[in-house]
């Protein structure tokens, strides 16, 4: 939107967030999704093929990540290019109640005059661990 | 298993051509935007996003995902390709969009298998789906790698 470039520093913060997430959130993002793994579902099955418990969909924490950028933006539009690498599963407990906990941090990365955009790389940590790798946002200031 | 874990190699440069018009919904919008925890008026609120220029309700900036999905699931399930289902693990993902992605859109993707390549003793697999409009208009480019786990893995 109208954000002046030259108002920004790289590593300045942008935002943060934390996203409780619960069994119900990832029945919801299977759903959505079209996405129906049973390993975001089916504690059995998680067990079986020797993962830790239940775990999140990497698109869901991708897609649940940005939102600290689109509320810095004011236009989810603005947005033209993200990426990730998924590096650690966040496991979400059979609780009532969140089972799993995302912390979120957005900082200025990169300032492209000449284009007028902004790269966002975002900090995101589940239990202690980062889950998400080179989370990286391009957004359009104008 | 092989050192490509079942994943033949010769998949790469492979194109699946566009498949199914993908139509995009407000509902879907909608929910998808929920499922995300996206809170923004503009994937909710017609005229919020009117008022942001867009034609008609804003999907979320991963709503693409599921084109690409669709998409990937031709090479996933074309028994040619050799690949467990069971043991992919979703490895890196992007998104570069070239225009907004509105309800009403009539989208269609082509499916690219950019690379294979051995890695431990299992696979990685990074496919591109191109994903137009049915008149031709870029929309979006979506970038995949999957890793299908080797024994062990």
């Amino acid at each position: 939107m109208s954000i002046a470039l030259d108002t920004l520093s790289v590593g300045q913060e942008i935002g943060s967030a934390t996203i409780e997430v619960s069994r119900a959130d990832l029945v919801r993002y299977a759903g959505a999704s079209g996405d129906f793994n049973p390993i975001h579902w089916n504690g059995r099955f998680a067990d079986q093929v020797g993962l830790p418990g239940v775990i999140a969909h990497g698109m869901f924490t991708m897609g649940a990540a940005v939102q600290v950028v689109t509320d810095w933006i004011g236009d989810p539009g603005a947005i033209v290019d993200y990426q990730t690498r998924f590096t650690k599963p966040v496991v979400v407990e059979d609780v009532d109640g969140p089972g799993a906990r995302i912390e979120v941090t957005g900082a200025v990365g990169a300032i492209d005059e000449a284009n007028g955009t902004v790269r966002v790389d975002l900090t995101v940590t589940a239990a202690g661990q980062k889950v998400l790798v080179k989370a990286q946002a391009v957004v359009r200031t104008r | 298993m092989s050192e490509h874990a079942g994943v033949n190699p010769d998949l790469a440069g492979r194109v699946y051509p566009a498949g199914e018009t993908y139509t995009v919904g407000r509902e879907t919008i909608r929910e998808f935007a929920r499922a995300v925890k996206a809170t923004h008026p503009a994937h909710f609120d017609v005229e919020a996003a009117r008022s942001l220029g867009y034609r008609d309700l804003l999907a979320p900036p991963t709503f693409a995902i599921i084109i690409a999905q669709r998409a990937d699931a031709q090479l996933v399930q074309d028994p040619a390709a050799g690949i467990d289902f069971s043991r992919v693990v979703h490895a890196e993902q992007r998104f570069v969009h070239h225009r907004p992605i509105v309800a009403g859109d009539e989208l269609v993707a082509e499916l690219h298998v950019d690379q294979v390549r051995a890695m431990g003793g299992g696979a990685m697999i990074t496919t591109r789906a191109e994903i137009s409009t049915v008149d031709g208009d870029k929309a979006a480019t979506t970038t995949s790698s999957i890793l299908v786990r080797g024994e062990g893995q």
